[in-house]
């Protein structure tokens, strides 16, 4: 496939996007620490295979409300989050919903690459050990070696996968932690900045992989760099002080978006 | 001028330079204080530093030399008769010169007069002013005591304008030097580093001495008792200290000391380490802010209490509730109500040790767990893991080398520790494995050999510090071997 056609399948499926069936559901979502009230009344939908970037300057809410889909905001002391989230038409803040099968569903890869300190072999497998994907020694190979190769990391490491973890260079490690994420077979993968931590060659090769996952998972994708947004996401929601400003289409976003304060953010003027 | 006198003299002059310097230091400014290079606080403590220091470091060396001078004096000054003697009556003398002089300085001057023309007696005199003495002193006594206090006083008085003179000097020179671009900061931070230079070395060199003094005393005991017999011998049967009696008649074998102590610490670590590890995990993962910031002191007080309190514990409740409840428990089994567990025993001794080690371990793992970055607790959380199992695969698996300092740290302390033994372990030196019997450590067997009127001169005394040198050796190397483990694990999140 030449260059040519692959943009013009990209550009077709960008158009589709308005048919593309909703994977998660955000209605007014808003989240308290303690007193202090972080998000207000957010209303976002996450698409079916498809990278949503939530962009907004330091401190706007947009890794809150990512925390949010998995609820990992849970593990935060006097942390609230009231309004209804879904997955599938499953309401995650539902009482009867076991926030440990959510996880597994809803896989999560942070800002600063955190490998556990094991050998690489173990960081994959952590995940489907606790939930009990695999059996057998032949499985657990099986799914190290898939889950590496989707990460990109597989060449890379093959012949080191019991060397500790923490051993490979920032890049490799983000991507042994989407590896990671990527073992437990989730249907949503959310990144809090996965690339602020490293340097221009590891964010490409990141972006490729992102780009490549986007066939098989949902990714919500929570970034600082505006090119960043536009090189692999397909829509964009922008957020400030705490409420969401304007979702759209990535491309409508970064040419003609709909809000003055998306404009200004994106060209530069604050933020 | 007495000593305390110079010195508030000294203090003054210091304070004055101190504040003239400052005021200098600002003139010099030209009310521009930008252009000063140093803060005039620099500047005042300069010149205070100045006035100070040489005056003090000469008030120091004056104070140790000058009474060693005089002393050597006054030895010459002795007649042909004493010092012919040796050593010994000399020594006498210039004490009771000594104390003659210091009950002259309470005479008035009519009376001093009646004893130099011979109209009064010495002794008598002195004896009316409380100062007594054992014999009708040599004629020689009052004038060399004289000389004596003369010599004193020129001393001091010398002192007093030396030292006056220095501090008065030191200061002018320090004011003279001051003008705007003098760079008193550097030098001021240049004495103090110097002063915290000092402090560490006073800290190191006390260790030293302390190795050196256990170590001198150590080696004497090896010189009647063989190291082979200490290190390996099976019987501890030092016999009893008496005063002089001198000669290695007992067995002074370390084996059953060295097997007491490691068995009671081990049996207290059984206890401490799972009680401690378990709330340090609760405080460190589980407990809610408000819990934890009560939880935590509690604990923590717990390591506040003296040992000599847990020993009464030891000795009164845990000791005899022990005895009776396994009394109980026999007679409940086979209708014979004799204890099994003796009120001293190894089981004493190890739980009441056991808990005052709680806070030791739990506060050191609490530190170690809560070091276990944020980002591996969330990212095992993100992949699904309940609290447990990240606490269980990931935090622990990671603090483990951290924890296991902490133990090493922990067990040195049980390893040293006295008065609980003291009191609830017994004396017996035995080596068994029976935990409800009694066994002795080395810590008590260094009190045994220390407490009393002692003459260090026998081995049955000298052995303490061997036992000394030997616990310390232990202790040295389990700390460490803690912290090279610990700084290891530090550096894996760095």
């Amino acid at each position: 496939m030449n260059m040519m056609s692959e943009a013009a399948v990209e550009k077709a499926l960008d158009q589709k996007m308005n048919s593309v069936p909703y994977k998660m559901i955000g209605k007014d979502v808003s989240v308290y620490y303690g007193e202090k009230r972080a998000l207000f009344d957010v209303n976002l939908n996450v698409r079916e295979n498809t990278v949503t970037a939530l962009i907004g300057p330091s401190g706007c809410g947009k890794s809150t409300f990512l925390r949010t889909l998995n609820r990992m905001n849970d593990t935060i002391d006097n942390c609230r989050v009231t309004g209804k989230i879904t997955l599938d038409e499953d309401d995650i803040y539902d009482p009867n919903i076991d926030v440990v099968e959510l996880r597994a569903r809803v896989g999560m890869v942070f800002q600063k690459p955190n490998p556990f300190p094991k050998s690489i072999y173990d960081n994959v497998t952590y995940g489907p050990k606790i939930h009990g994907l695999a059996r057998t020694k032949a499985e657990f190979d099986q799914i190290v070696e898939l889950s590496l190769q989707k990460a990109g990391l597989w060449n890379e490491v093959k012949d080191r996968l019991h060397e500790p973890g923490t051993g490979l260079s920032g890049g490799q490690q983000q991507r042994l932690c989407i590896a990671r994420a990527v073992a437990v077979s989730p249907e949503v993968i959310l990144m809090d900045e996965p690339c602020s931590a490293l340097d221009p060659i590891a964010t490409a090769k990141v972006e490729e992989l992102i780009h490549e996952l986007r066939a098989n998972y949902t990714i919500v994708i929570v970034t600082h760099s505006m090119q960043q947004a536009a090189r692999v996401s397909q829509r964009t929601a922008m957020f400030h002080l705490g409420n969401l400003v304007e979702e759209n289409d990535t491309d409508k976003m970064f040419t003609n978006p709909d809000d003055q304060r998306t404009q200004d953010y994106i060209m530069g003027r604050f933020g | 001028m007495s000593t305390s006198l110079i010195l508030l003299i000294v203090l003054i002059i210091g304070v004055t330079a101190y504040f003239v310097a400052r005021s200098r230091a600002v003139a010099s400014a030209n009310g521009k204080l930008s252009t000063l290079h140093s803060l005039p606080g620099y500047h005042g403590t300069y010149a205070a530093i100045w006035a100070l220091l040489p005056a003090f470091a000469v008030l120091c060396v004056w104070l140790v030399a000058s009474p060693v001078m005089i002393e050597k004096t006054i030895r010459e000054a002795l007649p042909e008769s004493v010092t012919s003697q040796g050593e010994a009556p000399v020594q006498l003398a210039v004490g009771q010169v000594m104390s003659v002089a210091g009950g002259l300085r309470l005479l008035s001057g009519d009376e001093l007069a009646a004893l130099t023309n011979g109209s009064a007696n010495l002794r008598e005199t002195l004896a009316a002013k409380g100062v007594p003495m054992a014999s009708e002193g040599e004629p020689y006594l009052l004038g060399t005591a004289q000389e004596y206090n003369d010599l004193k006083d020129g001393s001091q008085l010398a002192m007093t304008a030396a030292v006056i003179v220095i501090a008065l000097a030191g200061a002018v020179f320090a004011l003279r030097g001051i003008s705007a671009p003098f760079r008193a900061r550097n030098r001021v931070e240049r004495v103090m580093l110097g002063a915290l230079l000092l402090a560490s070395f006073i800290a190191i060199l006390t260790t030293v001495g302390i190795i050196g003094s256990m170590l001198s005393e150590a080696i004497r005991f090896f010189q009647s008792v063989s190291p082979s017999t200490f290190f390996f011998g099976t019987v501890w049967d030092p016999r009893f200290a008496a005063a002089g009696s001198g000669g290695a008649e007992g067995q002074f074998g370390l084996l059953p000391l060295l097997a007491g102590t490691l068995y009671i610490a081990f049996v207290a670590m059984l206890f401490a380490v799972p009680v401690g590890l378990f709330a340090a995990i609760y405080m460190a993962e589980y407990a809610r802010p408000a819990v934890r910031s009560i939880a935590k002191p509690l604990l923590e007080i717990l390591a506040g209490i003296p040992t000599i309190v847990y020993g009464f514990f030891a000795l009164i409740t845990v000791g005899p509730f022990l005895r009776d409840f396994s009394a109980e428990l026999n007679g409940l089994v086979t209708g014979n109500y004799v204890n099994f567990i003796q009120a001293q025993s190894v089981l004493t001794a190890g739980i009441v040790m056991g808990i005052m080690l709680i806070p030791f371990v739990s506060s050191l793992s609490d530190d170690i767990i809560t070091q276990v970055p944020r980002s591996l607790r969330d990212g095992s959380l993100g992949l699904g893991a309940t609290r447990s199992e990240t606490i269980k695969k990931v935090v622990l698996p990671a603090a483990l080398p951290g924890i296991v300092g902490a133990l090493l740290l922990t067990a040195s302390r049980a390893v040293g520790e006295t008065m609980i033994v003291v009191l609830a372990a017994g004396v017996a030196a035995r080596m068994q494995l029976n935990p409800f019997e009694a066994m002795t450590t080395v810590t008590v067997k260094i009190v045994n050999q220390l407490t009393g009127d002692l003459e260090f001169n026998s081995p049955q005394t000298l052995v303490a510090f061997a036992l000394g040198i030997t616990l310390f050796a232990i202790t040295l190397c389990l700390n460490i071997y803690a912290l090279y483990i610990v700084r290891k694990y530090r550096e894996q999140y760095e």
